[in-house]
This record gives C-alpha cells, sequence and structure tokens, in this order.
C-alpha cells in the first residue's frame, strides 16, 4: 500500500505557527517533518539599546509563557555587568516564575491539550449522579457536584444544538481514538470551564509584582515592585496576603482537580505510554536559584542530561557540546549546509529557497524550517517538563522520586512508560504540583526577611551606564515551562552590540540535521505511532501537544543583513 | 470570555431571551448595561437605547486571525475581567475560527472558516492579532502554505468590521522596530479602503477589547476613534492625568532610583523614565487583571505601550522623556489636555495633536542626532 501524504498546517492550540506533514501507511505514521512557519526576528532588533530596555524586546518573544524571556534577559545583563540582584528580588522572581509555571501548564491541559482525549459530545450521554461519585472517588474538590455537572451537561446540550459550535466546529468528535466513557468526559469538560476562572485569579500574583499580565514588568538588578509596609502604593501586608491566598488556591486546584484529572484521564489511555517517545536524549538546565544564581546545586530543579535513557546516571551539561546545524533550515552557512557552529560562531543568514506561496506539500523538499537543528555532541535532545522530571528523579530528588513513584505505581507501569506522549503530559502535571507547594516555602522565606528588616528590592550600584565597563558579555539560563533556555548578551560602549537565544522550541522543534536525525517532535511521531484517519489526525495532535509547542520561541532569530548575531556561548 | 460552552446560546435566540432563561434579573441587565454606558463614554440618556439594541441582537460571527505575534494579546483576553453578566455579554459572539483555542487543526479548522465567512458574508467581525511582514514576498509567515497578507485580504473583502488587537496589528509592534528585520506592518497598512480600529497595547487590557465590540453591536458601527485608530472612550485621556501619582509629580516629589526612599512612599516615576506623560491609555482606570494593579502602581515606570512605534520613540525605557519637567512640550500638551475635556470633535483633533507634537519632537531630536552621527533610531511614519 502507498503512503499517504499529510499535512497539518495550522496546528492548533499551541503558541505560535507550526506545520507538520507526514506519510501514513497501514494507520501508522512512517516519516514526519515538522515546519515553523513564522519568522520575527527580535534579536536583530536588539542591537544597539540599552541593555536595560533588553528584557522588554526579549519578553515579546512569547505572551505564553510572558515571563522566562524577561527574566533570562535579566540574568543575562546582570552576569554580564556584574549585578548581585537582592535575595528579595531572587525570591520574588521565583514566586512569579512559579506562578507562570503552574498557571501555564494548568492551562495547557486543559485549554489546549485535553480536547485531544476527551470528547466534548460524549459528555452529553453522561450521568450527572455518576460523574459525581466518579469525581469524588479520585478527589475532595467542593465542586464536583451532581448539580454542578448537569448544569454543565446541560449548557453543553444547548450550545451543541444551537448549532453555531464557534471554537469546536469540526472538532474531531466520536473519533474511535477518543476512549473515556461519558462520565469522565463531562468531569473534565467542567473543569475545563473551571480552570479558565482559576487562571484569572491566581495570575494576578504578577500584576501585584509586575503590574499587569500578559508582560508584566521587570527590571535589571531587581524588582521594581518595592516594599513598605506602611504605604498604600507598595508590597504591604494587604498585597502580601492577596499573594498567599492565590497560591493556596493555585496548590488546591492543582492537588484536587488538574493532577487527579490527569491521572484518571491518563488510566483510560495507558497504550500512550509506549507511543511517541522518540529522541533517547533528555537535558535540564536546572531552575529556581535558592541560594546565588551562580550555585546549581542550590536550585529546586536540577541541571542535566540523561543519555539514552539511562535512569542510572546523570551526565553533567557541558555548553561547548552544543551545535546548531541548517542542512534543513532556510538559512545559509559560509562553511556550507553540513557544518555544525556552536552559538559562538553562529551565522544567521536567511536564505528561503522553499517553494513560493502558495504551496501544498513540503515534504521532499531539502530544507523545510525556520528553525535550525541543535545538537548536542551530535545527538538530539528532548527538552522540558519530562527532562527536568528525568534527571531530577536519575539525581535522587526526593519530591520527585515521590510524586513519580506515586504515579507509576498508581498507572501500574514502570518508570520506561515516562519515555512517551503520556509520560511527556504526566510530567508535566507532576511538576506543577511540586511547584505549586515550593511557591509557599519562597513565601515564607520572602515575609521572614521582611521581618527581619530586610525590604530591599533593587540593586542600584550598576543601574547608572557610567559604571559598567567598556565592554561586557553575560548569559542568563532559564528552565522555562516549556525547556531549557538561554540568552547571551554582549555590551559595548553601553549598548547591545550581540544578543542570542538558544530556546526550548528549538530544541524540540528542529528538522532533521546533516545525518539526518530528525527533530524530537519528528521522531516522537514515527515512535510506534498510530493515524487511523489522515483527515482527521488526532493522534498528531497528542504527540506534538504533549510537547506543549511554543514555535514563536524558537524562530526568532534574524540578520537581514547577514552579518553578527553571531557570538554566543552556551550553557 | 470567548468560550461559547460557558453560557450556551442558541441560533435563534435575542440576547434578552437568553439572558432571562439564565436567570439573569432585569435590573442586573441594566446595571451592567449602565456600567457599559459609563466605560464607552456614553450619556445615561442613552440607556434604554443600548439596553433595547443589546437585548435584540443575534450571536454574530467572529473571525480571528493570529499573524505576526506572540500570542500575548489572544492571553490577555483570556483574562477579561468580568461580572458574570459581562461574561453573558461577551458570550454574544459565535468564535468560529481562532488559533489558540480550536478543537481541530489543519485543513478542519481552514474549512470552518471558509464556511463561516461564506454563511455570513459582509456580517462578521474581524479580529486581527499580529503584523504582516512584507519582506521576502512574505514567506516570514505562512499558513497553511498561504501569506499572512493573502489570508488577511480575503479575510477582510467581506468582513462588517475590523478590529486590530495589540501593537502588532496597530504597527507592527516590535518586529516593526528598527531595522524592521521582516519589514513587518499593521493591518491598516494593507486594509486601506475600510475603517480598521486598533486596541493598542502590547498587549492591551482585555477589556477595552471587549467594551468595542460590545459598542459595535449595541450601535451597528465602531466607536469614534483619534488619528491612529484608537477608540476614544478607551485611549482619549493621558495616563499622566489619571494616574495615581499625579499629587506626587506635581509636589515635585519624584523617584530618583528605583527602591529609594521615594519609591517606598509611591512618587512620582517621571525622573526613572516613566513616558505617562506623552501616552494615551487606559491602564490607571480600567487597571489590569480585575483591577488588581497597574504598570505605575506596581512601580515600574509607563514603557508607553499604547503609542505608535513606541519600541522606537519611547526608548530608552529608563530615560527621561524630554522637556515634561521642563515644560517645553508639556505644557502645550496640558493646555491641550484641557481642551480634550470639551468634546469629542474637539478631542479627537486636540489628541491627534498632542500625540503628533510629541512624536514630531522625538522625530527631530532623532534627525538631529543621526546628523550628529549618533545611531539613535529614525523612524518614518
Ligand atoms: S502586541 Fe505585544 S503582546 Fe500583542 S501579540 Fe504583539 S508582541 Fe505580543
Ligand atoms: S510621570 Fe508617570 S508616574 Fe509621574 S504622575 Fe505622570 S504618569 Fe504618573
Amino acid at each position: 500500500m502507498a503512503a499517504t501524504r499529510v499535512v497539518v498546517d495550522p496546528i492548533t492550540r499551541i503558541e505560535g505557527h507550526l506545520r507538520i506533514e507526514a506519510q501514513q501507511e497501514n494507520g501508522r505514521i512512517t516519516n514526519a517533518w515538522t515546519t515553523a512557519t513564522q519568522f520575527r526576528g527580535l534579536e536583530i532588533v536588539m542591537q544597539g539599546r540599552d541593555p536595560r530596555d533588553a528584557w522588554a524586546f526579549a519578553q515579546r518573544i512569547c505572551g505564553v509563557c510572558t515571563v522566562v524571556h524577561a527574566v533570562a534577559s535579566c540574568r543575562a545583563v546582570e552576569d554580564a555587568l556584574g549585578i548581585r540582584i537582592p535575595p528579595n528580588a531572587n525570591i520574588i522572581r521565583n514566586l512569579i516564575h512559579g506562578m507562570q509555571f503552574v498557571q501555564d501548564h494548568v492551562i495547557h491541559f486543559y485549554h489546549l491539550h485535553a480536547l485531544d482525549w476527551v470528547d466534548i459530545t460524549s459528555a452529553l450521554k453522561a450521568d450527572p449522579a455518576a460523574t459525581s461519585r466518579l469525581a469524588a472517588s479520585i478527589s475532595p474538590w467542593p465542586n464536583n457536584s451532581a448539580t454542578w455537572f448537569a448544569e454543565v451537561k446541560d449548557r453543553v446540550s444547548k450550545f451543541v444544538s444551537s448549532g453555531q459550535l464557534g471554537i469546536f466546529t469540526n472538532g474531531y468528535w466520536g473519533h474511535p481514538a477518543y476512549k473515556m466513557p461519558p462520565e469522565a468526559n463531562l468531569m473534565a469538560v467542567a473543569h475545563y470551564l473551571e480552570a479558565l476562572d482559576w487562571q484569572r485569579d491566581v495570575i494576578r500574583l504578577h500584576t501585584i509584582f509586575g503590574g499587569k499580565n500578559p508582560h508584566p514588568n521587570f527590571l535589571v538588578g531587581g524588582m521594581a515592585s518595592a516594599i513598605n509596609l506602611e504605604s498604600t502604593a507598595t508590597i504591604n501586608a494587604e498585597r502580601l496576603t492577596d499573594i498567599h491566598d492565590m497560591i493556596k488556591r493555585a496548590q488546591r486546584f492543582v492537588e484536587q482537580v488538574y493532577w487527579p484529572d490527569l491521572q484518571a484521564i491518563a488510566s483510560f489511555y495507558k497504550e500512550w505510554a509506549s507511543i511517541g517517545g522518540g529522541v533517547t536524549n533528555y537535558l535540564a538546565c536546572g531552575e529556581f536559584p535558592e541560594g546565588n544564581i551562580d550555585e546549581p546545586d542550590k536550585f529546586y530543579l536540577p541541571r542535566g542530561i540523561i543519555l539514552d535513557r539511562d535512569l542510572t546516571k546523570v551526565v553533567p551539561y557541558d555548553s561547548s557540546k552544543v551545535a546548531e546545524y541548517i542542512s534543513s533550515s532556510w538559512y545559509d552557512y559560509a562553511q556550507g549546509d553540513e557544518a555544525g557552529l556552536h552559538p559562538y560562531e553562529g551565522e544567521t543568514k536567511p536564505n528561503y529557497s522553499g517553494p513560493p506561496a502558495p504551496w501544498t506539500y513540503l515534504q521532499g523538499e531539502k530544507k523545510y524550517s525556520w528553525l535550525k537543528s541543535p545538537r548536542y555532541e551530535g545527538r538530539a535532545m528532548e527538552v522540558g517538563p519530562l527532562a527536568r522530571m528525568l534527571v531530577a528523579y536519575a539525581s535522587g530528588h526526593e519530591d520527585v522520586k515521590a510524586i513519580i513513584g506515586d504515579a507509576l505505581g498508581r498507572l501500574k507501569v514502570g518508570p520506561a512508560a515516562l519515555f512517551s506522549t503520556l509520560g511527556r503530559t504526566a510530567a508535566r502535571g507532576a511538576e506543577t504540583v511540586l511547584l505549586a507547594r515550593r511557591m509557599s516555602t519562597w513565601y515564607d522565606a520572602l515575609v521572614d526577611r521582611i521581618k527581619s528588616g530586610d525590604t530591599q528590592t533593587f540593586t542600584k550600584d550598576k543601574w547608572e551606564p557610567e559604571t559598567w565597563p567598556a565592554t561586557a558579555q553575560g548569559y542568563g539560563f532559564l528552565d522555562a515551562p516549556r525547556g531549557a533556555l538561554g540568552h547571551w548578551v554582549q555590551i559595548a560602549d553601553g549598548k547591545i552590540s550581540r544578543y542570542q537565544c538558544v530556546v526550548p522550541s528549538t530544541w524540540n522543534a528542529g528538522p532533521r540535521d546533516p545525518q539526518g536525525q530528525p527533530g524530537p517532535y519528528e521522531a516522537a511521531l514515527t515512535d510506534n505511532h498510530p493515524l487511523l484517519d489522515p483527515a482527521r489526525p488526532i493522534e498528531i495532535l497528542r504527540t506534538i501537544h504533549s510537547f506543549d509547542p511554543c514555535i514563536a520561541c524558537g524562530v526568532h532569530v534574524l540578520d537581514a543583513e547577514g552579518k553578527t548575531v553571531t557570538e554566543v556561548k552556551v550553557l | 470570555m470567548f468560550y461559547p460552552t460557558s453560557h450556551p446560546w442558541s441560533t435563534d435566540q435575542s440576547l434578552g431571551d437568553h439572558l432571562a432563561e439564565r436567570g439573569v434579573s432585569r435590573r442586573d441587565f441594566l446595571e451592567f448595561c449602565g456600567s457599559m454606558c459609563a466605560v464607552l463614554g456614553i450619556s445615561s440618556t442613552m440607556l434604554p437605547k443600548v439596553a433595547a439594541q443589546l437585548e435584540a441582537i443575534k450571536r454574530p460571527s467572529i473571525i480571528w486571525l493570529q499573524l505576526q505575534e506572540c500570542t500575548g494579546c489572544v492571553e490577555s483576553v483570556l483574562r477579561t475581567a468580568e461580572p458574570s453578566i459581562g461574561d453573558l455579554v461577551l458570550d454574544m459572539v459565535s468564535l468560529d475560527y481562532q488559533h489558540t483555542l480550536m478543537a481541530g487543526a489543519g485543513e478542519a479548522v481552514e474549512r470552518a472558516k471558509a464556511d463561516a465567512m461564506a454563511a455570513n458574508k459582509g456580517k462578521y467581525i474581524l479580529v486581527v492579532t499580529g503584523s504582516i511582514p512584507l519582506e521576502a514576498n512574505g514567506m516570514y509567515l505562512t499558513i497553511g502554505g498561504r501569506t499572512g497578507r493573502e489570508i488577511l485580504e480575503e479575510a477582510a473583502r467581506d468582513a462588517a468590521a475590523i478590529v486590530g488587537v495589540g501593537a502588532c496589528a496597530h504597527f507592527g509592534s516590535v518586529q516593526a522596530a528598527r531595522p524592521n528585520p521582516t519589514g513587518a506592518v499593521g493591518i491598516n497598512k494593507i486594509i486601506t479602503d475600510k475603517p480598521v480600529v486598533n486596541i493598542a497595547g502590547c498587549p492591551p487590557i482585555g477589556d477595552v477589547v471587549t467594551a468595542t465590540l460590545v459598542h459595535f453591536l449595541t450601535f451597528g458601527r465602531l466607536p469614534e476613534m483619534d488619528s491612529e485608530g484608537r477608540p476614544l472612550f478607551a485611549y482619549g485621556k493621558r495616563i499622566h492625568d489619571q494616574c495615581t501619582r499625579r499629587a506626587h509629580f506635581d509636589a515635585g516629589q519624584y523617584v530618583e532610583v528605583f527602591d529609594d526612599e521615594a519609591a517606598r512612599k509611591g512618587w512620582c516615576l517621571y525622573k526613572v523614565g516613566c513616558k505617562g506623560p506623552a501616552v494615551f491609555s487606559p491602564c490607571p482606570i480600567f487597571q489590569w487583571n480585575t483591577r488588581t494593579s497597574w504598570p505605575i502602581g506596581a512601580g515600574h515606570p509607563c514603557i508607553g505601550c499604547t503609542e505608535p512605534y513606541f519600541w522606537d520613540t519611547m526608548t530608552p525605557f529608563y530615560g527621561r522623556l524630554p522637556n515634561v519637567a521642563g515644560f517645553g512640550i508639556e505644557s502645550k500638551v496640558d493646555t491641550i489636555g484641557a481642551a480634550l475635556a470639551l468634546g469629542a470633535t474637539a478631542g479627537v483633533a486636540a489628541h491627534a495633536a498632542a500625540t503628533g507634537l510629541y512624536q514630531l519632537r522625538h522625530r527631530k531630536q532623532a534627525e538631529a542626532e543621526a546628523a550628529a552621527g549618533s545611531s539613535t533610531p529614525t523612524k518614518e511614519g
């Protein structure tokens, strides 16, 4: 039987613009290609600007994880200028980034990923009382009443009968890949709605410290939100109480709704624990400094690499072993397409060589994406929640071992099940539980410091450009919700001379390298991967969404003149 | 807000019937209409008309395009603060195409869009986030193998109204900042035969988007706009004139450096770079995220994100706005600010003049610096 050509463009329920092409034979995917179809060129825009402004430019790389590029940028500039931020500012950044993780992962699960597993139309057949019993069997969440589920069911059935399906138009409803009973579907739909209200509430932590969300404000050298218990215009006891309560509400939703739902849904899809594994190497740069920024052993989530899925050892990460390839990307290298360049010597000369628009297929094209292919010692690496949980698990991190062990035990599967589409989704949930809990520790630490009289949030000694050296360079790492991220900045005469980012979705969504090795998305889609009906590619969405794509992140590098945007070092 | 399932509303029902069925009292509804009037700056004598119009409307179709952007604007709309009645009213749309939320993908959603545009020809509202890259024949953004420009032109053709959400749709935002590597432009550089309303900001406050849609649905036309296409009900006033720290500005009480004693007392941020005196925005009034706070409220200077080309005209962000304290342009802007209160027509002109004055000044300064060989940007337009 000949291979069927499959195109999914746009991939929806992601950040950015992504295209997947594949070949399907006998109900399985035999080949896959990932294409990033948007390009913005922010790094070149940043050249010649005040380095203290860089965070705001970098932040606009992505409005979904709206704090990660801003924090990475501040860390890079602070590293370059030798600024050590006050402990309070570090804690505040951890709280902001922690809430980003928690809110973003919950939105991902319910609003971006759930419809791959949850059939809304099946929920119409549910018995609300049975749904309530099901929900009570897995969680003490007080809203799980039969009345509430009946109300949701009523809303959904009216909506469906209205004929105007809005965002649910042409969904893959009734597809045989949907496996859950009506009650489980109804429970998930009800929580989809609840999560909407919840996310709007808990993210206000960003507004208190940063004035708004999306895109809260940051500051090189600390944070701009001053602390003064005696003022109405600053962080005071009233603001702190609001934050405390938001953290509690975040924890409660994650522990009583998200995490139980995730495990319940997973139990109906256990076959997905052997589908969609893909590449066998995992990289985490570590995150949440609880000491100084240059003390990785004091990060809450550790740094390291897992090679060949060997969980008996964690390999230290060595930045000199990273190289980026362009043999499948719309760029030129002076040394030719086979070369792999360390980001220090990196070049970015865009050269679109695909077909003119409108096109139908890119498969068969030698070059097919705006993303490059980063490799570590020549190997493709997966980054993100699964990589972080694997590195922590293998490092003997007690919290991670406990929660992962518990989840595996409940699903009655071994650690090998983690190397899969389902494993990726489960790792994201486990990480959310741990970070929601950890936020209380950071909050308590902040309050203790204020009690002891320390209210400093900003280091002023290197604020004025006159105090800077003529030239400087630095990097800021950050393990973002979607994976390892690095920003590199070079400063000359008070201005940015070079800026470079290496981001999560370049690692995960990059195309083939000169050896023909596929990137993690491509490898996952061809790893024991079903695709029943090419016209209704729900299985592709499951695996791609398990990575939580953020494509605008990956495609931000551009130098129209084909110069500069070169010299960076990698973590 | 745009989750139709949260309050399903069947096709043939009017909003009035829909609300009645949901047990919303007439009083709550009128109260909501009243608060909408206040937000939109409509006289309360219009209240019965607003209520009657809103009650009679049927769910219109919305096609939402996401072009060259960061999805921050979509997230902002998802954070819309609303009384539950607002939720209902915003539910008055059928969101027929929206990448971030749609269940289907690929061909299935492209078909959904084509069907909705055909079925609602001349009646649907087109919402656009993101800019259009014109360099490299538009290949810096394709969706389904088609360029952003082609997709926008097609969707605009039969739209009843076009609402640009965010700085990207407004003027290209950060990707259009010097040197604008992809040739990114806002939608009104492409769509020139129809009015485009710009809900300015990077991102804008979600509530402004919803209020603009309410305006269109109620009155059948877009709200009055300034020369930038920004609706006056939200962008008619300067931040500086609404600012909670204004008394400190007038009293000469300034933060000199972040986290100093003045910062801990909530004094004016002008000297650490606040652009509030040159920026028209609803931030101090609407505030952010269920009225929790706003940028200046949280101690950071305004970066001017509702103004055109702010990445070039308002940077360096921590640099002092030229001549505000020295009362060069400021005195003119203040005089004009007073005129704003006089009336809508005068307001539009004055507002345009005020913004224009600042930009002119900035451009002159940039040109002078460029002539002097400095690398400070200039920006045409
Ligand atoms: S206007 Fe700003 S927040 Fe909105 S999409 Fe553009 S860059 Fe993102
Ligand atoms: S300069 Fe800024 S902080 Fe000061 S009063 Fe004006 S808007 Fe407010």
